[in-house]
Order: structure tokens, then C-alpha cells, then sequence
């Protein structure tokens, strides 16, 4: 198991390094004077310029310049946000907790919600029950996800008028954060309402972020069912005289998990992708609007540094489903 | 499935094992009612793009200044000179959605075809020559794959500049390590295949061994790829168009006429919802017949 660990981990240094040029690219690439970009419209001096030039190492060699740019990384420094002038890292760390407890909200929605929508669809493979989840979750998958937000709105903060349509939690509310995730910190503020507020703020963008996930898996719970299902020891289970929910539950399900788990763990990536609509749409503070609003900000370190981590928790999810794996199938760590 | 060999045509013979593998593919997939409601939505999507100078009342910018966001003509209001109503600047939607389904199809046509012939260029390349051609081809999708699709076709997109062509440009690159990793994948599954080797023994070069002999058993993945990269496409490139980075005003992309239309989604619903329900429907029906050429290619599922 060490052995299969380390050599995952290994396999990630190059994919960090590629992320990191990329990242360090980035800046270098966009069209004209980095330092003047810097500057924005109201310009600078000579002397400034000079200055800027040599505080961002732009007079050095390139390769020294990115080495430079790796061995900051490696320091935790992801740069300064040019336009609220606070360590990208800093801004990072107080808007996630945001992002994290929607895509948390979302993701259990679409595994408490999908995996037993795919088992009933295999199960009654063929059924009107069947028919009807497959369709929805085709529609699901095909769904426009900033259009869902804004018909979400549309019904619910404007016609019923149920939902508030933007932010984490009423104004009428105030607490320091404790955990960063406004379930949690509600509730321990003891306000009377504000668990309640925090949860009628959450609950559209965690359906709309969810929506993808949960027709993916429950598409992928179905076919892995049905092909566990058709397995020679399913047979003998069920040829034991075993109950029916015995044999699905235990024998099937088990076994039609393990492709399920992988599905979930790559989600990850398109809820990050996802999370860039779904927070836009409804104003929620985390770091796909971050990155939305960096970029039309044009503020360049921001849209470095956040690429970077971005890419860094990608990889990490990614390497955390890679030994899950390993742990629950014992051929992959010995391949 | 040797036969499949017999898929480029050639002579007579080859043509017809075409027709005959057409046949069967027909049967296979006309079997999927889903599939086949998907594939005439498609061909009147297509139909529509086409004719679209034809069949739309106005030009698609053309501003009426006495009809500004009037509501379809069923609702009180409505005219029926603008039979889905018109927008803010009084432009008449039903002839922008018209008009809109020609962006949506070449977008989708456009980044697959990049994807496509990127991927399986260097797909071939990494699974044919392997060693360290191969690893560094590899390792540089996982780069590309570390990123949230979305987001690196944003960034990319700043750095080329906001555009349709760009978005499209930053689509494709990002659908593209897709395509290498099935190629690849598929290339190496049948690279010690004897029909192969034969060919190579027979003396077929390298070139020749990879588009000739090799590739063409390689299709029908790469078919199914495509056709779920091209919902995808279409699904980015409005995403981008929603967020201001993809076409842009007052281009009639069905993304961009959302962007448009935001502030008014209290107030005329309209302009909100029907600019999506031509995204869903559009990928909805790309979708299903994509899952119809997957039932009908993978020969896995065909026996049950």
C-alpha cells in the first residue's frame, strides 16, 4: 500500500509542475506589458516602471523567473491581489469554506438522491419507473445550468417568493465565522432564524449544482447495477433462495459501488466548473465567483494564484479517489 | 471485428460491406426510440439553421422601437407580428432563437472538429511509438485535464481575448485530452492484434499502420466522444457566452442572449426562458443520440 501511495504521489509532481508552468504562463502570455496590465489605465513613470520590473523579477532570465515563481509556491505565496492588495492565499482561504460547503450540500443531494434512483431504474430495468428516472436524469445531464438558476429564481424567489436570491445569509444576521460553513456557524450563534435563513440561502444553488452530479450518478449507479446484476454470484445468491432485497442490497450494490465511488470523485472537477455558474448566478461568496470577478477585474495575480490551488485541490480530490481505489479493489495496487 | 478493415472504400466489395454495416448499425439504433426522436430534432435543428434567412420574420438585430419587450402573442400585449415576443431593444426573439441554432451547430461542429482531429493525432502518436513520446504526451493532458474544464476555457479566453472564435479555440483545447486518452487507449488495444502485425510484417509503414490499418478500428469510441463533445461544446460555449467571454453583443448565441436578458427575469420571462429551452433542447437531442450510437457501436452491450 506504501508503495502504490508513493507512486501516486510521484505521478503527481509532474502534473504540478505542468499546472505550475501553466500558470506562470499565464501572465506572460496575455497581450502586452505585464507591468503596464499591472498598472491599469492610470499608467506609471519611468522610474516606477523600472521598480515594478525589477520587484516582479521580469529583468531576470525566464527559467530563473519561474524558479522563482516555484520556489514562492512551495512557500505558501500565490501572490498579492492587485486590487484588494491582500495575499491571494488569504483571499483563497476565507472564500472557499463557501464553495466547500455548497459543493458539500450538492454532492450529498445528488448521492442521497441518485444511488437510489439508479438502483430502483436497474432493478425494474425496462419499468414506466425506469423510463421516467432515465429521461429525467438524460435532462438533468443535458441541462444548461446557469439557465436552471435562473428559472429556479424565477419560480421560487419570484413567484412564490420562498427564497431570497442572493448571498449565504440575511443581512439581519451577524456572528463571526467560527467554521466558515454558515450551517455550522448559525446554528452556534444561538440567533433565533438565522439556521432557517442560512438554509433557504444554500438550498437553490445547492439543487442547481447538484443537478449534474446527480444524473451522472444516477445514470452510472443504473448500468453498473445492471451489470452486477447479470454476474454469476448474483445468480447463486439469488438461486439460494436469498430475498430479493438481500441479494440487491448486499450482494449486488456492494459490488456496483465501486465504479459509483470513482464517478463521485471525479465530480469534483465539474462541481468546481459548475460552481463557477451556480455562484455567479446567485451572488454566493466563494471562489468560482472569485474567479469570474478576478478576471473581468482584470486583476492577473488573483487568476494565477487561484488556477494554481484550483488545479492543486483537483489534483488532491483526484489522488484521495486513486487510494480510496486501491483500498477497496486490491488489483489496482498491485498492477 | 475484422471485417470493419473493409470499411474504407476501395472497391466494390468494400462498398457494399458498407452498406451492410450501415444496416446493421440502423437496426441497432433504430431501436432506441430515444435515439430516433433525437436524431429528427437534430435534423430539424439542422433544417433550421439552413433556412433561417428563410424561415425568420426579421433580421435577427433588427430593432423595433414601438415593441420593446413585448410578451409572446398568446399573452395579453403580444402581437402577432413578434409570435415569441421581442426583447429589450425591441428585437423579436423568435427570429434571434432562429438564427441563434446556426452558432450553436457550428460551434459544436468547429470544436469537435478540432478536438477530434487534434486528439486523435496525438492519441495515435502516444499509443503507436510509446516510451517517453508517449509519457509526455500523457502527462501533458493530465495538466490540461487538473483544471476544471469550465474555468481553463475562462482563463484562456482572457488571455486570447473575448470572442466566439476564441471561446471555440479554448473549447477544443480543453475537450481535446479526451480524445488523446481514448485513441490512445484504443491504439494500444489493437496494436499486438495479428491483423496488425501481419499488415506490418507485409511491410506497411508506420503511417500507414496507424491511419490505415489501425484507425479505422478505432472509430466507434471516438464516434460516441464525439457526439457527447459536441453537447458539451455547445453547453461551454453558451456558459461562456452567459458569463460575457464567448460571443458577444448583440451576436443571437442563445448564451449571450441569456447574459442579455438577466436583469429581466422578474419582469418578462420570455427573454429568459426561451433562449435555454433551445440549449436544453438542442443537447438534449444531441445527447440521445449519442447514448443510440453507443447502444448500437459498443459490441458489449449489442449481445444482451
Amino acid at each position: 500500500m506504501l508503495r502504490f501511495l508513493l507512486n501516486r504521489i510521484g505521478l503527481l509532481i509532474p502534473t504540478f509542475i505542468g499546472v505550475s508552468i501553466i500558470a506562470f504562463s499565464f501572465i506572460r502570455l496575455l497581450p502586452g506589458d505585464p507591468i503596464l496590465l499591472l498598472a491599469g489605465e492610470r499608467g506609471m513613470t519611468d522610474e516606477r516602471y523600472q521598480a515594478e520590473v525589477v520587484k516582479y523579477g521580469f529583468d531576470k532570465p525566464i527559467w530563473q523567473q519561474y524558479l522563482n515563481y516555484l520556489g514562492d509556491l512551495l512557500q505558501g505565496d500565490f501572490g498579492t491581489s492587485f486590487v484588494t492588495k491582500k495575499p491571494v492565499l488569504t483571499e483563497f482561504l476565507t472564500l472557499f469554506p463557501a464553495t466547500l460547503e455548497l459543493s458539500l450540500v450538492a454532492i450529498v443531494l445528488a448521492v442521497v438522491l441518485g444511488v437510489p434512483a439508479g438502483i430502483f431504474a436497474a432493478v425494474k430495468r425496462g419499468s414506466f419507473f425506469d423510463q421516467s428516472i432515465m429521461s429525467t436524469a438524460l435532462v438533468g445531464y443535458s441541462m444548461p445550468i446557469f439557465w436552471w438558476g435562473l428559472l429556479l429564481i424565477i419560480f421560487f424567489s419570484g413567484i412564490l417568493q420562498w427564497t431570497p436570491v442572493s448571498g449565504r445569509i440575511s443581512l439581519l444576521y451577524f456572528f463571526p465565522p467560527v467554521t466558515g460553513f454558515m450551517l455550522v456557524d448559525s446554528l452556534l450563534s444561538g440567533q433565533k432564524g438565522a439556521f432557517a435563513s442560512a438554509v433557504s440561502h444554500l438550498i437553490l444553488p445547492a439543487i442547481v449544482l447538484a443537478t449534474i452530479p446527480l444524473a451522472v450518478i444516477a445514470r452510472q449507479t443504473r448500468s453498473a447495477m445492471l451489470e452486477v446484476l447479470g454476474e454469476d454470484y448474483v445468480r447463486t445468491a439469488r438461486a439460494k433462495g436469498l430475498p430479493p432485497r438481500r441479494v440487491v442490497g448486499l450482494h449486488a450494490l456492494r459490488n456496483a459501488l465501486i465504479p459509483v465511488i470513482t464517478v463521485i470523485g471525479l465530480s469534483v472537477g465539474t462541481l468546481l466548473a459548475g460552481a463557477i455558474l451556480t455562484e455567479t448566478i446567485f451572488s454566493w461568496p466563494g471562489i468560482g465567483k472569485w474567479m469570474v470577478d478576478s478576471i473581468f477585474r482584470r486583476d492577473y495575480e488573483v487568476i494565477q494564484g487561484g488556477l494554481m490551488l484550483i488545479a492543486g485541490i483537483v489534483m488532491i480530490v483526484n489522488l484521495i479517489v486513486d487510494l480510496l481505489y486501491g483500498l477497496i479493489n486490491p488489483r489496482i495496487r498491485h498492477q | 471485428m475484422s471485417d470493419t478493415t473493409a470499411t474504407i472504400p476501395v472497391d466494390f466489395s468494400g462498398r457494399r460491406a458498407t452498406r451492410a454495416m450501415l444496416a446493421e448499425f440502423w437496426f441497432y439504433f433504430s431501436e432506441n426510440r430515444g435515439a430516433v426522436i433525437g436524431l429528427y430534432v437534430f435534423l430539424t435543428l439542422i433544417a433550421i439553421a439552413l433556412l433561417a434567412p428563410l424561415i425568420a420574420p426579421h433580421a435577427p438585430n433588427e430593432q423595433f422601437r414601438d415593441a420593446l419587450l413585448l410578451p409572446p402573442f398568446w399573452q395579453e400585449g403580444g402581437r402577432a407580428s413578434f409570435l415569441l415576443g421581442t426583447d429589450a431593444v425591441g428585437r423579436d426573439m423568435l427570429s434571434r432563437l432562429l438564427y441563434g441554432s446556426r452558432f450553436s451547430l457550428f460551434i459544436g461542429l468547429v470544436v469537435v472538429s478540432i478536438a477530434l482531429a487534434g486528439g486523435i493525432t496525438i492519441g495515435l502518436i502516444a499509443g503507436f511509438f510509446r516510451g517517453w513520446v508517449d509519457i509526455v504526451i500523457m502527462r501533458i493532458m493530465d495538466v490540461i485535464l487538473a483544471f476544471p474544464s469550465l474555468l481553463l476555457a475562462l482563463v484562456l479566453v482572457a488571455v486570447l481575448g473575448p470572442g466566439l472564435l476564441n471561446a471555440m479555440i479554448a473549447i477544443a483545447i480543453v475537450l481535446q485530452p479526451h480524445f488523446v486518452r481514448l485513441t490512445r487507449a484504443q491504439v494500444m488495444a489493437e496494436k499486438t492484434k495479428d491483423y496488425v502485425v501481419s499488415a506490418g510484417v507485409a511491410g506497411a509503414g508506420p503511417i500507414r499502420l496507424m491511419t490505415r490499418t489501425i484507425l479505422p478500428n478505432c472509430l466507434a469510441p471516438l464516434i460516441v466522444q464525439a457526439t457527447l463533445s459536441f453537447s458539451t461544446a455547445i453547453l461551454d460555449a453558451a456558459a461562456l457566452g452567459f458569463l460575457g467571454m464567448g460571443a458577444q453583443p448583440p451576436t443571437p448565441e442563445w448564451g449571450t442572449m441569456l447574459a442579455d436578458a438577466r436583469e429581466f427575469i422578474l419582469r418578462a420571462w420570455w427573454v429568459v426562458t426561451l433562449p435555454g429551452l433551445a440549449i436544453l433542447i438542442t443537447v438534449l437531442a444531441i445527447n440521445l443520440v449519442g447514448d443510440g450510437l453507443r447502444d448500437a457501436l459498443d459490441p458489449k452491450l449489442k449481445r444482451s
